[in-house]
């Protein structure tokens, strides 16, 4: 199986959108080796700018270009992206509903060894109370380029969240629709639904139940806003309950976007993958994935032990 | 020279007369920091700044942005003044609905970007010279800074970055007014030497009367010759300048005048 670096992907889709339009500008803060805009800034010294690290200006400075009339994408590692500047991307670039397209990479646990304080476990939460702002978090290196491409043709603010190791990519995703969930797995018995890292282990998830005779239907939610909602609803009523596996808190990211809508119009058992309002810490990436019981032996177990109880 | 000064001021009493106006009946607001920065933005507005209020978006026209958002009935007033929006629109400031949101918002024709969370507009003002730089345009960007405000660690990010790019378009004009809410700038946070702390940041700094028209448009001449750094015009001001009872008081920061406040005062700006 192919793995890729969600950056690297970024990086050349940049460039080639660079190339076709004259009105993308690239910002980052001092960490565009890390997060690849740097072969932006190889290609384009006029249009790139580097702000040191200074993520308020950078998110603030955003807005201003974007009122001139560009596409600005700034990129920084998403703990800083979300928290350090979060006041400049809610009034000066979301409530302007400006065209600043945040693509935030090293999000989650699976920095790894950097440890807690750079380990993004908040950030959809920060980003998804904002209006305007959409989320999109890809699944693998394919679907990152088509979630930046997607982010460029749409108007308004985007959050687009990477990762930092290289991610397997999955085969026949399908269409990738801003606001329109991918079904990878069809089966009645449960739900799960994963965004980013978590899509492969819940894939991996899904295989084993089979081979014990659970049908899951695994839904890739990789637009969390838009979200895609009667897919995900449709999961509700056609199965006995819903697994949501990301590499977040398991307050205020796509559990609680589903949560929100489930129990709004079809209360169903969801239960809840993610890290359990702990900080991260330092180690491999499988270490942590393991430690915060984000693995596919963990979904699998949760399908396990909800099938049975929701007979 | 001496007609265009008689006219600026008169213009400026005419805008001072419309933000008491405005601010008396919304009943909230903040009179204080927008009398102050009065003939500031008057001159800026009526004689200097390249714009077309009948096609607010052309592409090469001087940018404006006012960084204290919260002294947003002053640029209201110019705007209407200079025909963006008819001047009947004035007397909605704050209403449910108005195209004049109590902080400034997108919505009103020439406002360019929402502000009120202070300490954001001198990086909004980069973000425009960047832009300007990667088009290879030379329009101005003239951008209003509160005293209290630059308290802001947002501030000092962008004067650096300022200063590093460049940005000889960038005009910044600091209200020097010394208060802020809870009380005179020198007791809650000092700011001097401010002049010094600019230009160790790298810009070219013009210090002078806020009240005085000549000046004012002296500073503003003297910003458009210098290509090579950011500039400010830090202009020594009088909070609520204008109206007696007003000035020189942090009482009139944040507080609407009564009925009877607002007619004394308008009838010492005749």
């Amino acid at each position: 199986m192919e793995s890729l670096y969600q950056r690297d992907v970024y990086g050349k889709a940049l460039v080639e959108l660079g190339r076709a339009n004259k009105d993308v500008v690239v910002l980052d803060a001092d960490l565009s080796s890390s997060t690849r805009t740097g072969l932006f800034a190889k290609e384009f010294p006029g249009r790139f700018f580097n702000f040191g690290i200074a993520e308020q200006n950078m998110m603030a400075a955003a807005a201003g270009l974007a009122s001139c009339g560009k596409t600005v994408f700034v990129s920084t590692f998403a703990i800083f992206a979300s928290g350090r500047a979060w006041d400049q991307v809610r009034n000066s670039i979301c409530y302007s509903n400006l065209n600043v397209k945040i693509v935030a990479t090293h999000a989650g646990v699976s920095v790894g060894p950097d440890g807690a304080s750079h380990q993004a476990l908040e950030d959809i939460a920060l980003m998804r109370v904002i209006p305007n702002m959409n989320i999109l978090v890809p699944c693998d290196g394919p679907q990152t380029a088509e979630a930046v491409n997607a982010a460029f043709c749409a108007s308004g603010p985007f959050y687009i969240r990477l990762g930092r190791p290289k991610v397997p990519t999955l085969e026949n995703k399908g269409k990738f629709e801003l606001g329109k969930a991918q079904v990878l797995a069809e089966g009645n018995d449960i739900a799960i639904i994963a965004c980013g890292i978590m899509v492969a282990e819940a894939l991996a998830a899904v295989e084993s139940l089979a081979k014990q005779g659970v049908k899951a239907r695994l839904i890739n939610v990789h637009s969390l806003r838009p979200l895609d909602t009667q897919v995900i609803l449709k999961a509700a009523r056609e199965t006995r309950g819903i697994i949501v596996c990301e590499e977040h808190n398991i307050i205020g990211g796509l559990a609680s976007s589903i949560d929100e809508i489930v129990a709004e119009n079809t209360p169903t058992r969801v239960v809840r993958i993610g890290v359990r309002n702990r900080f991260g810490q330092s180690g491999d990436p499988a270490q942590l994935l393991k430690e915060y019981n984000l693995t596919s032996a963990d979904i699998e177990k949760a399908a396990l032990a909800c099938f049975a109880k929701c007979k | 020279m001496d007609s265009q000064i008689k006219q600026l001021e008169d213009k400026a009493k005419l805008i001072r007369r419309l933000i008491i106006r405005m601010i008396a009946k919304a009943g909230s607001g903040h009179p204080g920091g927008s009398l102050s920065a009065t003939d500031l933005i008057t001159a800026l507005f009526f004689s200097v700044l390249n714009h077309d209020p009948k096609n607010p978006k052309w592409p090469d026209r001087d940018r404006f942005h006012m960084s204290k958002g919260h002294c947003c009935p002053l640029w209201y007033a110019v705007l209407a003044e200079s025909g963006y929006f008819p001047k009947e629109t004035l007397m909605t400031l704050r209403e449910f609905g108005s195209l004049l949101q109590g902080h400034p918002d997108r919505r009103t024709p020439g406002v360019e970007v929402s502000s009120g969370s202070l300490g954001q507009g001198l990086s909004v003002a980069l973000g425009m010279s960047l832009a300007s730089k990667a088009d290879n345009k030379d329009y101005r960007i003239y951008v209003l800074l509160g005293d209290g405000e630059i308290q802001e660690g947002n501030i000092w990010e962008a004067a650096m970055a300022a200063s590093h790019y460049k940005c000889g378009n960038i005009c910044a004009i600091l209200d020097y007014n010394g208060f802020q809410i809870d009380g005179a700038t020198k007791d809650v946070m000092s700011l001097e030497p401010i002049a010094d702390k600019w230009k160790a940041f790298g810009w070219h700094t013009i210090e002078i009367d806020g009240h005085n028209m000549r000046q004012i448009l002296d500073a503003y001449a003297q910003a458009r010759t210098i290509r090579d750094k950011p500039a400010i015009i830090i202009a020594r001001t009088i909070k609520g300048k204008g109206v007696s009872f007003m000035e020189n008081t942090v009482e009139f920061h944040g507080r609407a005048p009564t009925q009877e406040e607002a007619e004394k005062a308008l009838k010492e700006l005749e």
